[in-house]
């Protein structure tokens, strides 16, 4: 006699109501949809933005499913991707800059499922279409950099301090400062220790002259470029959002480096572009002499001047000394001068506001230089003089090429700059169309894979081989029911693993039987033939399966990206196929089988006794 | 239906011998390939750009080649890929470009000659993140091994350990010496079929071991060959049948899976097959040849019984 408790029969039912309750709405599937959303304050998004978006579709002559207010985003289901695309340009162009207009796959299941967290696997970039990319700071430059606005503060705390100095000078990774005396050089060194506290301080005699040589204590260094990373991070999102992607994924990865996903994205080289850009901003002093601009351009630039040109090729000598950066900007948006040429209007924060009215009272009649840095490389986009003192910290750069530039160098002021440079090391670009097609060959070679995987058993074990498929099916329903509900990331490898898993699942089923056609072969009942064949196969299937299960766990651990999915799959698929094969298929023998008291035989395909 | 009705067992580790020879012969060739013609790694490994297109008609790769060689990209690789209209592109890490740029240029310059062509997928992978792969692909095969090991000899003994890790050894190199015999690309998601064989092929020699092990403690008679065969001859049914369930979904993978997923068939094809003959003939002699016997095993049945024992 084989039967289960009760308790048992009942777990498996609930497992499988679970199950499929998990796997339905892969069933129902995502749609194209455009979420409309807003950050500012100001922007109410309500019962009339809905009205709005409707008459702007409408408008358009744009066919839609359903416009609808969820949490605070507005979201508009299309039919598919192409109608998706132009209902999100024609939001974005008539909703304007306020709103961040977003594309984006949404569930088509009942609104109760999301509720309850029940949602579709959530596809790889693979599947879906978009892109990913890592980025490596330069922590070098970083570093470069960081130096350099040292040296600017130890000019200034020396200066403020009225304490005499010969020369400032940053030289690789230290700054040397010279001083007349080794008075000045001892109230000097007392001076910086206390102002800046991240510098470790050597005195050392060149020749005659006094000199201090500042570096980077070690733990500020790895302090900076904690910051410098965290800063970055900030400033990719921001940016990411101003593109108008949904679900982006921006993390950090290890020392230095950041992932970058973006699903969906249609234009790449865009994202590519916005992304990479370290543009940031840098107010100088040009106020140089024509002797001085001589000198340079015969080759000897004077010391604390960099020798730049403008963008109609006239040469501009600038001081190293950085007065304003992007840092002090709170807004920007691109727009026109007085004259109708493209430009940018930014404002500056209340510090901001205060160090450029004093430079601009101080510096009349003098000439300054706006600087956008990009990969180290330094351009002037104005360099205009000083007419009057401009205070409330509103500020016009002039000097743009055409609109695009204008509204790039917004973008990038809005957003912040970079703390670091950095670089693309790792790009895997996916167009919607092939992702699309990914799905499709990977379900199709499951299914007919499964077709004839499920003939071949009920062929060879009949009616147990009908069961084993059935165990099989219900392992696949487990399977995809708990990748949806932990939302683990499905990739092409990741379906390729649901498809071996099932080949592998299967295994456990043949030893299962294969123990019960031997002991049937010995002379046993059918009925102890099922418990010993069950019993004795355990074990067998517990060893060889946690084996599979230790590689995929070490793939996990050390795989990227799509393999990782595949690890992930493969996991999860031994586990849900040791409760499938055994438990549930026992449950189903023990339904069939277990009751009857005098069972002739089974059908389980020919025994032949030796 | 029944495809085995074996009346005797049959004496493997009688040929065990011969079979010793021709696993050691292959396993040199598949070194003897690894050698001497290396591996075709994939840009995952090396660093570099692949890039997929798309062209409305079937594209004329000769002249595609011609057109990027005249526009400054003559070491670019222009393949067929899939269908005729597919098109694939591999570009070598050029230092001092800048690479993720690099993918836009290609684009622009196949516009130039076709308008219609659409970019359909981009990898680049910098040199530096293609030699971290390849050592945590390393790595990860290493750990996989060591923690196999390590789980069978506490639940089986050391010697099985032993003759597993060398029967997956075995798979492990005439896969990859097949991949470098033909050149066949060895990318990431190859590495991981890799792994997942590492797993499988083990999975296969623990069900033939756990009868061994088995009859040690139930056959009292019979000499150590004798046990062993018993134990391969009574597991070879579920040993083909388990293979061929799961190479019907690998062939199902590998003719309607595309491309992408082609040789990570190839290779699981590979192990299945050579995974089966290992786990028979290679894993269970080596055990046979490192000694083991009765004892092994009935040490550790008999101390429960004493104690029982009134």
């Amino acid at each position: 006699m084989n039967r289960y408790p009760l308790w048992k029969y009942i777990v498996i039912a609930v497992s499988l109501l679970l199950g499929a309750f998990y796997t339905l709405p892969n069933y129902y599937g995502n749609e194209p949809a455009v979420q409309i959303s807003s950050d500012k304050p100001s922007v109410k998004i309500d019962v009339s933005s809905v009205q709005t978006v409707e008459s702007i579709l409408n408008l358009g002559k744009i066919p839609y499913h359903s416009v609808k207010l969820e949490g605070k985003n507005v979201s508009v289901r299309f039919s598919d991707v192409d109608i998706q695309t132009k209902g999100a340009t024609a939001l974005r162009e008539q909703l304007g800059a306020s709103y961040t207009v977003a594309q984006n796959l949404l569930p088509r299941s009942p609104a109760w499922f999301s509720s309850l967290h029940a949602l579709p696997m959530y596809l790889g970039l693979d599947l879906r279409g978009g892109v990913h990319f890592l980025l490596q700071m330069d922590t070098k430059a970083a570093f470069g950099k960081a130096m350099e606005r040292n040296a600017s503060d130890v000019r200034s705390a020396l200066r403020e301090k009225k304490i005499p100095y010969e020369s400032v000078s940053r030289q690789g990774d230290e700054v040397r400062i010279a001083f007349p005396d080794a008075a000045a050089r001892s109230k000097g060194k007392d001076e910086i220790a206390a102002r800046i506290s991240d510098l470790f301080l050597k005195e050392v005699q060149d020749g005659n002259v006094p000199v201090l040589i500042a570096s980077l204590r070690p733990e500020a260094l790895k302090q900076r470029q904690e910051l410098d990373i965290k800063q970055n991070l900030t400033t990719l999102r921001k940016r990411v959002n101003e593109l108008g992607v949904a679900e982006p994924i921006i993390q950090q990865q290890g020392e230095g480096r950041i992932v970058v996903q973006l699903p969906g994205i249609q234009d790449t080289a865009r994202a590519k572009q916005i992304l990479g850009r370290t543009a940031t901003l840098e107010l100088r002093m040009a106020d140089f002499s024509e002797i001085e601009l001589g000198q340079a351009l015969s080759g000897q630039v004077p010391l604390g001047w960099d020798l730049l040109y403008e963008r109609d090729g006239a040469p501009v000598l600038v001081r190293k000394n950085i007065v304003l950066t992007g840092e002090y900007i709170t807004e920007a948006s691109a727009g026109f001068d007085d004259r109708g040429q493209s430009a940018v209007h930014m404002t500056l924060d209340a510090r901001g506001a205060r160090i450029f009215q004093q430079l601009t009272r101080e510096n009349i009649k003098k000439r300054m230089a706006i600087l956008l840095i990009e990969k180290g490389q330094a351009e002037v986009i104005t360099a205009p003089v000083i007419q009057d003192e401009i205070g409330g910290g509103r500020v016009q750069i002039t000097g743009m090429r055409n609109a695009e530039e204008a509204n790039d160098v917004a973008l990038l002021l809005r957003a912040g700059a970079l703390a670091a440079p950095m670089e693309i090391i790792e790009e895997r670009t996916v167009g919607p169309s092939l992702g699309k097609d990914n799905i499709e060959r990977g379900f199709n070679s499951t299914l007919i894979g499964f077709a004839l995987i499920a003939i071949f058993m009920v062929v060879y074990y009949r009616v147990f081989g009908l069961i084993a498929s059935a165990a099989l099916g219900v392992n696949v329903l487990f399977l995809i029911g708990i990748l949806s509900a932990l939302q683990a990331t499905l990739t092409l490898p990741g379906i390729a693993g649901i498809a071996l898993t099932v080949g592998m699942a299967i295994d456990a089923n043949v030893l299962i039987f294969e123990r019960i056609r031997e002991e049937l072969r010995n002379g046993n009942s059918p009925q102890a033939a099922i418990h010993a064949g069950f019993d004795r196969a355990w074990d067998t299937i517990f060893d060889s399966n946690i084996t599979t299960l230790i590689a995929g766990v070490f793939l996990f651990w050390l795989g990227s990206g799509p393999v990782r999915g595949f690890a992930v799959v493969l996991c999860i698929g031994i586990l849900t196929s040791m409760f499938s094969a055994v438990t549930v298929s026992r449950g189903i023998v023990n339904l069939t089988y277990g009751r009857s008291k005098k069972l002739a035989g089974l059908s389980i395909g020919q025994v032949i006794i030796k | 239906m029944e495809f085995f009705r074996i009346k005797n067992d049959i004496p493997f580790m009688k040929y065990a011998k011969v079979t010793g020879y021709f696993s050691a012969a292959t396993f040199i060739i598949a070194i003897v390939f690894l050698v001497w013609k290396g591996l075709n790694l994939g840009v995952d490994f090396t660093g570099g750009t692949v890039m997929e297109v798309r062209y409305q008609q079937a594209a004329e790769i000769q002249s595609i080649r011609e057109h990027l060689a005249a526009h400054g990209y003559p070491e670019a690789s222009v393949q067929n890929f899939g269908p005729s209209q597919d098109v694939l592109i591999r570009l070598a890490v050029k230092p001092g470009v800048t690479s993720a740029a690099l993918s836009e240029q290609v684009m622009a310059v196949l516009q130039q000659q076709k308008p219609d062509v659409k970019l359909q997928r981009v990898e680049f992978v910098g040199p530096q993140v293609g030699k971290e792969l390849l050592e945590d692909g390393s790595l990860a095969l290493l750990a996989v091994s060591a923690g196999i090991v390590l789980y069978l000899a506490l639940r089986f003994e050391w010697r099985f350990a032993v003759g597993a890790i060398v029967a997956t050894f075995h798979d492990v190199v005439i896969i990859v010496g097949m991949f470098a015999a033909f050149q066949w690309e060895f990318s990431l998601t190859v590495l991981a079929a890799l792994l997942a064989i590492l797993g499988y092929s083990v999975n296969d020699t623990v069900v033939v071991y756990d009868r061994i092990r088995e009859n040690f403690r139930k056959m009292r008679k019979g000499t150590v060959p004798e046990i062993i065969d018993n134990a391969i001859t009574n597991t070879l049914s579920r040993t083909v049948i388990t293979h061929v369930t799961t190479q019907i979904m690998v062939f199902a993978m590998l003719f309607l899976g595309g491309e992408i997923l082609y040789y990570f068939s190839v290779a699981l094809t590979i192990g299945i097959v050579v995974g089966t003959y290992s786990s028979v003939l290679v894993a269970s002699p080596i055990v046979m040849w490192l000694g083991v016997s009765r004892e092994d095993f009935i040490k550790v049945d008999k101390k429960p019984e004493a104690e029982v024992l009134p």
